[in-house]
Protein backbone atom coordinates (compact mmCIF):
# COMPACT_ATOMS: atom_id res chain seq x y z
CA UNK A 1 0.00 0.00 0.00
CA UNK A 2 1.53 3.35 -1.39
CA UNK A 3 -0.83 5.43 0.93
CA UNK A 4 0.60 8.69 1.62
CA UNK A 5 0.17 9.51 5.30
CA UNK A 6 -0.63 12.71 6.35
CA UNK A 7 -0.27 13.18 9.91
CA UNK A 8 2.87 10.85 10.93
CA UNK A 9 3.64 7.37 9.71
CA UNK A 10 3.71 5.98 12.67
CA UNK A 11 2.08 2.32 12.97
CA UNK A 12 -0.45 1.52 14.95
CA UNK A 13 -1.02 1.33 18.16
CA UNK A 14 0.44 4.62 18.24
CA UNK A 15 -2.17 5.92 16.28
CA UNK A 16 -5.89 5.27 18.26
CA UNK A 17 -7.21 5.72 14.51
CA UNK A 18 -5.72 5.13 11.46
CA UNK A 19 -7.55 5.38 8.23
CA UNK A 20 -6.11 4.18 4.51
CA UNK A 21 -7.63 4.91 1.62
CA UNK A 22 -11.26 5.73 2.46
CA UNK A 23 -13.50 6.54 -0.38
CA UNK A 24 -17.54 7.19 -0.34
CA UNK A 25 -20.22 8.81 -2.47
CA UNK A 26 -23.22 9.76 -2.10
CA UNK A 27 -25.54 9.19 -5.21
CA UNK A 28 -22.50 8.87 -7.32
CA UNK A 29 -21.46 12.20 -5.89
CA UNK A 30 -17.73 11.71 -4.56
CA UNK A 31 -17.49 12.92 -0.90
CA UNK A 32 -14.24 11.26 0.60
CA UNK A 33 -11.42 9.88 -2.23
CA UNK A 34 -8.27 8.31 -0.63
CA UNK A 35 -8.65 10.16 2.52
CA UNK A 36 -5.84 9.05 5.14
CA UNK A 37 -6.00 10.01 8.84
CA UNK A 38 -3.72 8.94 11.78
CA UNK A 39 -4.49 9.98 15.15
CA UNK A 40 -1.98 9.94 17.54
CA UNK A 41 -2.97 8.33 20.78
CA UNK A 42 -4.32 9.90 23.90
CA UNK A 43 -5.50 12.67 22.48
CA UNK A 44 -8.81 14.73 22.13
CA UNK A 45 -9.09 15.62 18.67
CA UNK A 46 -11.90 18.04 16.96
CA UNK A 47 -13.07 17.85 13.60
CA UNK A 48 -13.89 20.95 11.96
CA UNK A 49 -14.93 22.11 8.76
CA UNK A 50 -17.59 23.81 6.03
CA UNK A 51 -21.33 22.05 6.04
CA UNK A 52 -21.94 19.55 4.43
CA UNK A 53 -18.04 18.28 4.35
CA UNK A 54 -19.21 15.36 6.18
CA UNK A 55 -18.21 16.14 9.66
CA UNK A 56 -20.29 13.54 11.07
CA UNK A 57 -20.29 11.56 7.94
CA UNK A 58 -16.31 11.12 8.66
CA UNK A 59 -17.10 9.66 12.90
CA UNK A 60 -19.96 7.63 11.55
CA UNK A 61 -17.96 5.09 9.33
CA UNK A 62 -14.67 5.61 11.36
CA UNK A 63 -17.43 4.15 14.52
CA UNK A 64 -19.09 1.85 12.33
CA UNK A 65 -22.53 3.17 12.13
CA UNK A 66 -22.36 3.95 8.18
CA UNK A 67 -20.34 1.55 5.59
CA UNK A 68 -17.46 3.15 3.64
CA UNK A 69 -17.45 2.52 -0.14
CA UNK A 70 -13.91 1.26 -0.01
CA UNK A 71 -10.54 1.98 2.48
CA UNK A 72 -10.00 0.18 5.68
CA UNK A 73 -10.10 1.77 8.67
CA UNK A 74 -8.29 0.80 12.06
CA UNK A 75 -8.88 1.51 15.99
CA UNK A 76 -6.27 0.89 18.32
CA UNK A 77 -4.93 -1.57 15.25
CA UNK A 78 -7.94 -3.49 15.20
CA UNK A 79 -10.82 -3.54 12.67
CA UNK A 80 -14.14 -1.53 14.09
CA UNK A 81 -15.86 -5.01 14.60
CA UNK A 82 -13.44 -5.65 17.55
CA UNK A 83 -12.83 -2.42 18.76
CA UNK A 84 -14.78 -1.32 22.25
CA UNK A 85 -16.37 2.33 21.43
CA UNK A 86 -18.62 4.77 22.79
CA UNK A 87 -20.50 7.07 21.04
CA UNK A 88 -22.74 10.30 21.86
CA UNK A 89 -25.10 11.24 19.64
CA UNK A 90 -26.03 15.15 18.94
CA UNK A 91 -29.47 14.45 20.04
CA UNK A 92 -29.61 12.94 23.29
CA UNK A 93 -33.57 13.06 23.79
CA UNK A 94 -33.94 11.10 20.21
CA UNK A 95 -30.85 8.52 21.54
CA UNK A 96 -31.63 7.95 25.04
CA UNK A 97 -34.59 5.40 25.86
CA UNK A 98 -37.23 7.39 27.24
CA UNK A 99 -39.35 4.16 28.45
CA UNK A 100 -35.60 3.30 31.04
CA UNK A 101 -34.83 5.24 33.94
CA UNK A 102 -31.39 7.10 33.95
CA UNK A 103 -29.73 4.30 35.39
CA UNK A 104 -31.10 1.72 33.17
CA UNK A 105 -30.20 3.20 30.21
CA UNK A 106 -26.54 3.65 31.54
CA UNK A 107 -26.34 0.42 32.62
CA UNK A 108 -27.54 -0.62 28.99
CA UNK A 109 -24.48 -1.19 27.12
CA UNK A 110 -23.10 -3.84 29.96
CA UNK A 111 -27.02 -5.71 30.33
CA UNK A 112 -26.12 -6.33 26.31
CA UNK A 113 -22.32 -7.87 27.04
CA UNK A 114 -24.67 -9.78 29.59
CA UNK A 115 -22.86 -8.16 32.88
CA UNK A 116 -24.74 -8.91 36.43
CA UNK A 117 -26.46 -6.46 37.81
CA UNK A 118 -24.45 -6.37 40.81
CA UNK A 119 -21.43 -5.50 38.70
CA UNK A 120 -23.61 -2.99 36.35
CA UNK A 121 -23.89 -1.56 40.03
CA UNK A 122 -20.54 -1.45 40.71
CA UNK A 123 -19.21 0.00 37.86
CA UNK A 124 -21.84 2.76 37.75
CA UNK A 125 -21.01 3.84 41.40
CA UNK A 126 -17.60 3.81 40.50
CA UNK A 127 -18.83 6.33 37.35
CA UNK A 128 -20.74 8.50 39.41
CA UNK A 129 -18.17 9.04 42.28
CA UNK A 130 -14.96 9.59 39.81
CA UNK A 131 -17.04 12.44 37.95
CA UNK A 132 -18.82 13.66 41.01
CA UNK A 133 -22.23 13.37 39.23
CA UNK A 134 -25.37 14.34 41.68
CA UNK A 135 -28.19 13.26 39.86
CA UNK A 136 -30.74 11.20 40.73
CA UNK A 137 -30.36 8.38 38.22
CA UNK A 138 -33.84 6.50 39.22
CA UNK A 139 -35.67 9.17 37.02
CA UNK A 140 -36.79 9.02 33.35
CA UNK A 141 -34.28 11.03 31.32
CA UNK A 142 -36.75 13.68 29.58
CA UNK A 143 -37.49 14.38 33.34
CA UNK A 144 -33.83 16.47 33.33
CA UNK A 145 -32.14 19.60 31.68
CA UNK A 146 -30.59 19.31 28.27
CA UNK A 147 -27.27 19.11 30.01
CA UNK A 148 -27.90 16.34 32.64
CA UNK A 149 -29.33 14.36 29.83
CA UNK A 150 -26.36 14.42 27.93
CA UNK A 151 -24.18 14.19 30.99
CA UNK A 152 -26.01 10.63 31.24
CA UNK A 153 -25.54 10.16 27.58
CA UNK A 154 -22.15 10.58 27.98
CA UNK A 155 -22.08 8.55 31.02
CA UNK A 156 -23.91 5.22 28.71
CA UNK A 157 -20.88 6.00 26.02
CA UNK A 158 -18.58 5.50 29.03
CA UNK A 159 -19.85 3.09 30.87
CA UNK A 160 -18.74 -0.04 28.88
CA UNK A 161 -14.93 0.90 29.03
CA UNK A 162 -14.41 2.42 25.51
CA UNK A 163 -11.09 2.37 23.74
CA UNK A 164 -12.54 5.58 22.18
CA UNK A 165 -15.38 7.77 22.57
CA UNK A 166 -16.90 9.49 19.47
CA UNK A 167 -18.84 13.01 19.95
CA UNK A 168 -21.09 13.73 17.22
CA UNK A 169 -21.76 17.53 18.09
CA UNK A 170 -21.98 17.06 21.81
CA UNK A 171 -23.20 20.49 22.36
CA UNK A 172 -25.23 21.80 19.08
CA UNK A 173 -28.56 20.94 21.02
CA UNK A 174 -27.40 22.67 24.43
CA UNK A 175 -27.99 26.09 25.04
CA UNK A 176 -24.64 28.21 26.36
CA UNK A 177 -24.58 27.76 30.08
CA UNK A 178 -25.59 23.77 29.65
CA UNK A 179 -22.86 23.98 26.84
CA UNK A 180 -19.99 25.16 29.63
CA UNK A 181 -21.23 23.08 32.06
CA UNK A 182 -20.71 19.86 29.97
CA UNK A 183 -17.78 21.33 28.34
CA UNK A 184 -16.18 20.90 31.80
CA UNK A 185 -17.25 17.60 32.79
CA UNK A 186 -16.13 16.26 29.48
CA UNK A 187 -12.73 17.71 30.03
CA UNK A 188 -12.63 16.15 33.82
CA UNK A 189 -13.79 13.02 32.50
CA UNK A 190 -10.81 13.14 29.74
CA UNK A 191 -8.07 13.92 32.03
CA UNK A 192 -9.40 11.21 34.87
CA UNK A 193 -9.76 8.55 32.03
CA UNK A 194 -7.36 9.38 29.15
CA UNK A 195 -9.55 7.54 26.87
CA UNK A 196 -8.91 9.15 23.36
CA UNK A 197 -12.04 11.63 22.36
CA UNK A 198 -12.94 12.15 18.61
CA UNK A 199 -15.37 15.02 18.15
CA UNK A 200 -16.81 16.91 15.65
CA UNK A 201 -18.20 20.47 16.25
CA UNK A 202 -19.96 23.10 14.34
CA UNK A 203 -17.81 25.91 16.24
CA UNK A 204 -14.94 27.08 16.28
CA UNK A 205 -14.43 28.40 20.06
CA UNK A 206 -15.54 24.89 21.03
CA UNK A 207 -13.72 22.57 18.27
CA UNK A 208 -10.24 24.39 19.73
CA UNK A 209 -10.85 24.59 23.38
CA UNK A 210 -11.02 21.36 24.07
CA UNK A 211 -8.25 19.70 22.00
CA UNK A 212 -5.11 18.25 21.24
CA UNK A 213 -5.54 18.58 17.80
CA UNK A 214 -7.69 20.44 15.16
CA UNK A 215 -8.80 18.81 12.21
CA UNK A 216 -9.61 21.53 9.76
CA UNK A 217 -10.85 19.95 6.61
CA UNK A 218 -11.95 21.40 3.17
CA UNK A 219 -15.24 21.16 0.95
CA UNK A 220 -16.28 18.54 -0.36
CA UNK A 221 -14.74 16.26 -2.12
CA UNK A 222 -13.57 16.46 1.33
CA UNK A 223 -9.37 16.24 2.27
CA UNK A 224 -7.89 17.19 5.28
CA UNK A 225 -6.57 20.69 5.04
CA UNK A 226 -4.14 20.98 8.07
CA UNK A 227 -4.36 18.98 11.73
CA UNK A 228 -3.60 22.14 14.19
CA UNK A 229 -2.24 21.12 17.45
CA UNK A 230 -3.46 23.18 20.51
CA UNK A 231 -0.83 22.80 23.10
CA UNK A 232 -1.77 24.53 26.20
CA UNK A 233 -2.06 22.06 29.46
CA UNK A 234 -5.41 21.39 31.30
CA UNK A 235 -7.31 21.90 33.31
CA UNK A 236 -8.40 25.20 30.70
CA UNK A 237 -10.41 27.58 32.32
CA UNK A 238 -12.08 30.73 31.21
CA UNK A 239 -9.20 32.31 31.41
CA UNK A 240 -7.81 30.38 28.62
CA UNK A 241 -10.16 31.62 25.99
CA UNK A 242 -8.26 34.84 26.70
CA UNK A 243 -4.52 33.60 26.25
CA UNK A 244 -2.42 33.97 23.75
CA UNK A 245 -1.67 30.66 22.87
CA UNK A 246 -6.14 29.87 21.98
CA UNK A 247 -6.10 33.49 19.94
CA UNK A 248 -3.25 32.91 18.15
CA UNK A 249 -4.54 29.01 17.14
CA UNK A 250 -8.00 30.13 17.21
CA UNK A 251 -6.99 32.81 14.41
CA UNK A 252 -4.94 30.45 12.45
CA UNK A 253 -7.79 28.09 12.13
CA UNK A 254 -10.01 30.33 11.07
CA UNK A 255 -7.44 31.57 8.51
CA UNK A 256 -7.70 28.80 6.92
CA UNK A 257 -11.31 28.12 7.03
CA UNK A 258 -12.14 31.67 5.19
CA UNK A 259 -9.08 30.53 2.62
CA UNK A 260 -10.99 27.04 2.25
CA UNK A 261 -14.18 29.07 2.11
CA UNK A 262 -12.90 31.03 -0.72
CA UNK A 263 -11.95 27.75 -3.37
CA UNK B 1 -49.67 44.87 56.99
CA UNK B 2 -53.36 44.46 58.11
CA UNK B 3 -55.05 45.36 54.67
CA UNK B 4 -52.15 43.60 52.82
CA UNK B 5 -52.94 40.23 54.37
CA UNK B 6 -56.65 41.38 53.63
CA UNK B 7 -55.88 42.10 49.90
CA UNK B 8 -53.84 38.47 49.63
CA UNK B 9 -57.10 37.06 51.10
CA UNK B 10 -59.70 38.35 48.90
CA UNK B 11 -57.42 37.87 46.14
CA UNK B 12 -57.01 34.05 46.94
CA UNK B 13 -60.88 34.08 47.43
CA UNK B 14 -61.09 35.63 43.57
CA UNK B 15 -58.53 32.88 42.53
CA UNK B 16 -60.83 30.02 44.04
CA UNK B 17 -63.51 30.86 42.25
CA UNK B 18 -62.20 31.39 38.70
CA UNK B 19 -60.21 27.67 39.18
CA UNK B 20 -63.60 26.47 40.00
CA UNK B 21 -65.45 28.46 37.03
CA UNK B 22 -62.71 26.64 34.88
CA UNK B 23 -62.82 23.70 35.88
CA UNK B 24 -66.94 23.55 35.21
CA UNK B 25 -65.68 24.76 31.76
CA UNK B 26 -66.48 21.62 29.79
CA UNK B 27 -69.97 21.15 31.41
CA UNK B 28 -70.78 24.33 29.71
CA UNK B 29 -71.63 22.70 26.35
CA UNK B 30 -74.03 20.14 28.22
CA UNK B 31 -75.86 22.47 30.48
CA UNK B 32 -76.49 24.24 26.72
CA UNK B 33 -77.54 21.51 24.82
CA UNK B 34 -80.02 20.41 27.38
CA UNK B 35 -81.71 23.75 27.62
CA UNK B 36 -81.84 23.68 24.31
CA UNK B 37 -83.13 20.37 24.10
CA UNK B 38 -85.27 21.50 26.98
CA UNK B 39 -86.77 24.27 25.17
CA UNK B 40 -87.42 22.29 22.17
CA UNK B 41 -89.49 19.89 23.89
CA UNK B 42 -91.47 22.16 25.82
CA UNK B 43 -92.12 24.55 23.23
CA UNK B 44 -94.30 22.19 21.14
CA UNK B 45 -92.57 23.07 17.90
CA UNK B 46 -91.95 19.21 17.59
CA UNK B 47 -94.36 16.41 18.59
CA UNK B 48 -94.07 15.45 22.05
CA UNK B 49 -94.37 11.75 20.41
CA UNK B 50 -90.83 12.13 18.55
CA UNK B 51 -88.90 13.87 21.52
CA UNK B 52 -89.44 13.41 25.60
CA UNK B 53 -88.03 16.52 27.01
CA UNK B 54 -84.24 15.65 28.73
CA UNK B 55 -85.50 15.40 32.18
CA UNK B 56 -88.39 12.04 31.43
CA UNK B 57 -85.20 10.82 29.38
CA UNK B 58 -82.68 10.94 32.32
CA UNK B 59 -85.44 9.70 34.42
CA UNK B 60 -85.86 6.60 32.27
CA UNK B 61 -82.10 5.94 31.73
CA UNK B 62 -81.37 5.73 35.39
CA UNK B 63 -84.83 3.80 35.95
CA UNK B 64 -83.72 1.53 33.39
CA UNK B 65 -80.28 1.48 34.42
CA UNK B 66 -80.94 0.39 38.49
CA UNK B 67 -84.33 -1.23 37.97
CA UNK B 68 -85.38 -2.37 35.14
CA UNK B 69 -83.99 -4.33 32.27
CA UNK B 70 -81.15 -1.63 30.47
CA UNK B 71 -79.16 -3.07 32.66
CA UNK B 72 -78.28 -6.51 30.92
CA UNK B 73 -78.49 -4.84 27.60
CA UNK B 74 -75.74 -2.74 28.76
CA UNK B 75 -73.44 -5.68 29.99
CA UNK B 76 -74.45 -7.84 27.00
CA UNK B 77 -72.77 -4.87 24.87
CA UNK B 78 -69.95 -4.21 26.81
CA UNK B 79 -69.22 -8.20 27.03
CA UNK B 80 -69.25 -7.99 23.24
CA UNK B 81 -67.82 -4.94 22.50
CA UNK B 82 -64.80 -6.40 25.27
CA UNK B 83 -64.17 -10.03 23.31
CA UNK B 84 -63.94 -8.67 20.07
CA UNK B 85 -61.88 -5.76 20.96
CA UNK B 86 -59.51 -8.50 23.12
CA UNK B 87 -59.65 -10.93 19.90
CA UNK B 88 -58.17 -7.56 17.84
CA UNK B 89 -55.21 -6.94 20.24
CA UNK B 90 -54.00 -10.52 21.16
CA UNK B 91 -53.99 -11.12 17.07
CA UNK B 92 -53.53 -7.96 15.78
CA UNK B 93 -50.56 -6.38 17.89
CA UNK B 94 -47.82 -9.45 17.46
CA UNK B 95 -48.86 -9.35 13.42
CA UNK B 96 -48.79 -5.33 13.05
CA UNK B 97 -45.39 -5.49 14.83
CA UNK B 98 -44.20 -8.07 13.01
CA UNK B 99 -45.13 -6.47 9.91
CA UNK B 100 -43.75 -3.16 10.72
CA UNK B 101 -39.84 -4.97 11.35
CA UNK B 102 -40.26 -6.12 7.44
CA UNK B 103 -40.38 -3.11 5.47
CA UNK B 104 -40.63 -5.45 2.32
CA UNK B 105 -43.24 -7.56 4.34
CA UNK B 106 -45.72 -5.08 5.00
CA UNK B 107 -45.36 -3.56 1.79
CA UNK B 108 -46.73 -6.59 0.25
CA UNK B 109 -49.90 -6.75 2.34
CA UNK B 110 -50.14 -2.65 2.48
CA UNK B 111 -52.72 -2.53 -0.10
CA UNK B 112 -54.91 -4.90 1.30
CA UNK B 113 -54.74 -3.82 5.13
CA UNK B 114 -55.58 -0.24 3.36
CA UNK B 115 -57.80 -1.44 1.19
CA UNK B 116 -60.20 -3.75 4.60
CA UNK B 117 -59.79 -0.62 6.04
CA UNK B 118 -61.54 1.48 4.18
CA UNK B 119 -64.16 -0.47 3.35
CA UNK B 120 -67.33 0.21 6.12
CA UNK B 121 -67.41 -2.54 8.26
CA UNK B 122 -70.85 -2.79 8.65
CA UNK B 123 -71.11 -3.52 4.62
CA UNK B 124 -69.12 -7.26 5.57
CA UNK B 125 -72.11 -7.95 7.65
CA UNK B 126 -74.02 -9.92 5.51
CA UNK B 127 -71.29 -11.67 4.36
CA UNK B 128 -69.76 -12.83 7.66
CA UNK B 129 -73.59 -13.51 8.95
CA UNK B 130 -73.43 -16.24 5.74
CA UNK B 131 -70.45 -17.71 7.19
CA UNK B 132 -70.83 -17.52 10.99
CA UNK B 133 -75.16 -17.68 11.29
CA UNK B 134 -76.40 -15.01 13.50
CA UNK B 135 -74.70 -16.71 16.39
CA UNK B 136 -73.31 -14.05 19.70
CA UNK B 137 -69.34 -15.08 17.55
CA UNK B 138 -70.58 -13.78 14.43
CA UNK B 139 -70.92 -10.45 15.82
CA UNK B 140 -67.84 -10.24 17.94
CA UNK B 141 -66.27 -12.08 14.89
CA UNK B 142 -67.17 -8.54 13.03
CA UNK B 143 -66.48 -6.17 15.15
CA UNK B 144 -63.45 -7.93 15.93
CA UNK B 145 -62.50 -7.85 12.11
CA UNK B 146 -62.95 -4.02 11.67
CA UNK B 147 -61.07 -3.27 15.05
CA UNK B 148 -57.93 -5.93 13.64
CA UNK B 149 -57.06 -3.88 10.81
CA UNK B 150 -57.09 -0.62 13.00
CA UNK B 151 -54.59 -2.23 15.32
CA UNK B 152 -52.25 -3.98 13.03
CA UNK B 153 -51.43 -1.12 10.85
CA UNK B 154 -51.04 1.17 14.16
CA UNK B 155 -48.72 -1.02 15.39
CA UNK B 156 -46.81 -1.17 12.02
CA UNK B 157 -46.53 1.94 11.62
CA UNK B 158 -45.01 2.80 14.96
CA UNK B 159 -42.39 0.09 14.80
CA UNK B 160 -41.69 1.44 10.89
CA UNK B 161 -41.57 4.66 12.13
CA UNK B 162 -38.96 3.83 15.02
CA UNK B 163 -36.20 6.67 15.54
CA UNK B 164 -33.34 5.59 13.50
CA UNK B 165 -31.22 7.53 16.24
CA UNK B 166 -32.36 5.18 18.81
CA UNK B 167 -31.72 2.10 16.78
CA UNK B 168 -28.05 3.61 15.47
CA UNK B 169 -27.67 3.75 19.53
CA UNK B 170 -28.40 0.24 20.14
CA UNK B 171 -26.16 -0.53 17.31
CA UNK B 172 -22.82 1.14 18.36
CA UNK B 173 -23.70 -0.32 21.98
CA UNK B 174 -23.86 -3.99 20.28
CA UNK B 175 -27.41 -4.86 20.24
CA UNK B 176 -27.99 -7.62 17.81
CA UNK B 177 -31.33 -7.35 15.70
CA UNK B 178 -33.43 -9.43 18.47
CA UNK B 179 -32.58 -7.12 21.52
CA UNK B 180 -32.89 -4.29 18.98
CA UNK B 181 -36.83 -5.57 18.07
CA UNK B 182 -37.60 -6.26 21.62
CA UNK B 183 -35.67 -3.06 23.55
CA UNK B 184 -36.41 -1.16 20.73
CA UNK B 185 -38.87 -1.16 18.44
CA UNK B 186 -41.26 -2.71 20.46
CA UNK B 187 -41.22 -0.13 23.11
CA UNK B 188 -41.08 2.54 20.15
CA UNK B 189 -43.92 1.40 18.74
CA UNK B 190 -46.00 1.44 22.16
CA UNK B 191 -47.73 5.17 21.85
CA UNK B 192 -48.92 4.57 17.95
CA UNK B 193 -50.00 0.89 19.17
CA UNK B 194 -52.24 2.87 21.92
CA UNK B 195 -53.19 4.81 19.30
CA UNK B 196 -54.54 1.70 17.44
CA UNK B 197 -56.11 -0.28 20.94
CA UNK B 198 -58.03 3.20 21.30
CA UNK B 199 -59.67 3.50 17.79
CA UNK B 200 -59.85 -0.09 17.90
CA UNK B 201 -62.39 -0.29 20.80
CA UNK B 202 -64.33 2.49 19.46
CA UNK B 203 -64.53 1.00 16.11
CA UNK B 204 -65.79 -2.11 17.72
CA UNK B 205 -68.37 -0.63 19.85
CA UNK B 206 -69.55 0.83 16.76
CA UNK B 207 -69.71 -2.62 14.68
CA UNK B 208 -71.48 -4.27 18.01
CA UNK B 209 -74.16 -1.79 18.05
CA UNK B 210 -74.58 -1.87 14.34
CA UNK B 211 -74.69 -5.98 14.15
CA UNK B 212 -76.89 -5.65 17.25
CA UNK B 213 -79.71 -3.65 15.36
CA UNK B 214 -78.62 -5.81 12.02
CA UNK B 215 -78.19 -9.49 13.16
CA UNK B 216 -80.85 -9.46 15.96
CA UNK B 217 -79.90 -10.94 19.38
CA UNK B 218 -81.63 -11.57 22.85
CA UNK B 219 -79.76 -8.53 24.32
CA UNK B 220 -77.95 -5.55 23.68
CA UNK B 221 -78.12 -1.78 23.26
CA UNK B 222 -78.71 -1.84 19.77
CA UNK B 223 -81.23 -4.06 19.60
CA UNK B 224 -83.06 -2.05 22.43
CA UNK B 225 -82.51 1.15 20.29
CA UNK B 226 -84.14 -0.58 17.15
CA UNK B 227 -86.88 -2.20 18.89
CA UNK B 228 -87.52 0.90 20.97
CA UNK B 229 -87.96 3.11 18.00
CA UNK B 230 -90.21 0.32 16.24
CA UNK B 231 -92.97 0.48 19.20
CA UNK B 232 -91.98 4.26 19.38
CA UNK B 233 -90.78 4.40 22.88
CA UNK B 234 -88.93 7.53 22.13
CA UNK B 235 -88.04 7.42 26.24
CA UNK B 236 -86.09 4.60 26.12
CA UNK B 237 -84.53 5.14 22.77
CA UNK B 238 -83.45 8.24 23.69
CA UNK B 239 -81.24 6.78 26.76
CA UNK B 240 -80.49 4.07 25.28
CA UNK B 241 -78.71 6.20 22.78
CA UNK B 242 -76.82 7.95 25.53
CA UNK B 243 -76.24 5.22 27.32
CA UNK B 244 -74.11 3.80 24.21
CA UNK B 245 -72.66 7.43 24.05
CA UNK B 246 -71.32 7.25 27.74
CA UNK B 247 -69.61 3.61 27.15
CA UNK B 248 -68.13 4.99 24.47
CA UNK B 249 -66.62 7.86 25.97
CA UNK B 250 -65.89 5.69 28.96
CA UNK B 251 -63.60 3.79 26.82
CA UNK B 252 -61.99 6.11 25.23
CA UNK B 253 -61.44 8.17 28.80
CA UNK B 254 -59.92 4.04 29.94
CA UNK B 255 -57.30 3.76 26.86
CA UNK B 256 -56.37 7.88 27.50
CA UNK B 257 -55.51 6.96 31.32
CA UNK B 258 -53.98 3.65 30.23
CA UNK B 259 -51.93 4.95 27.90
CA UNK B 260 -50.58 7.68 30.10
CA UNK B 261 -49.69 5.18 32.75
CA UNK B 262 -48.04 2.81 30.42
CA UNK B 263 -46.75 5.33 27.89
CA UNK B 264 -45.29 7.28 30.35
CA UNK B 265 -42.59 9.08 27.82
CA UNK B 266 -44.95 9.54 25.20
CA UNK B 267 -44.87 12.98 23.92
CA UNK B 268 -41.85 13.92 25.73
Amino acid sequence: MNSPTTLSTIAPPASFISVKNLCKSFAGAPLYQNFNLDLPNNQLVSIFGPNGCGKSTLINMISGLIPCDSGDIQIHGKPIRRARIGYVFQNYRDSMFPWLSAYDNIAYPLRIKGVSDRDCRDRINQLIETFNIRLDLRRYPYSFSGGQQQLVSILRALVANPEVLFLDEPFSALDFETTLFVRDKLQEIFMATGIPMLMVVHNLEEAVFLADTILLLSKRPTHLVEAVPFTLPRPRTPDTLTSPKFIEVSRHCLDIFRQEMRK
Amino acid sequence: MATIVRSDRSRSGWQFLSDWLDRGLPLVGVLVLFGVWWLIAVSGWVNPVLLPTPIATLDTLVRGMFSGTMLPDFWATVLRTFSAFLLAAVIGVPVGVALGSSEKLYRSVEFLIDFFRSTPASALIPMFILFFGISDFSKVVIAAFSALLLIIFNSAYGVMNAKQSRILAAKVMGANHWRIFKDVLLLESLPQTFIGLRSGISIALVIVIVAEMFIGTEQGLGKRIIDAQQILNVQDMYASILVTGFLGYFLNMLFLVLEKRLVHWSGK
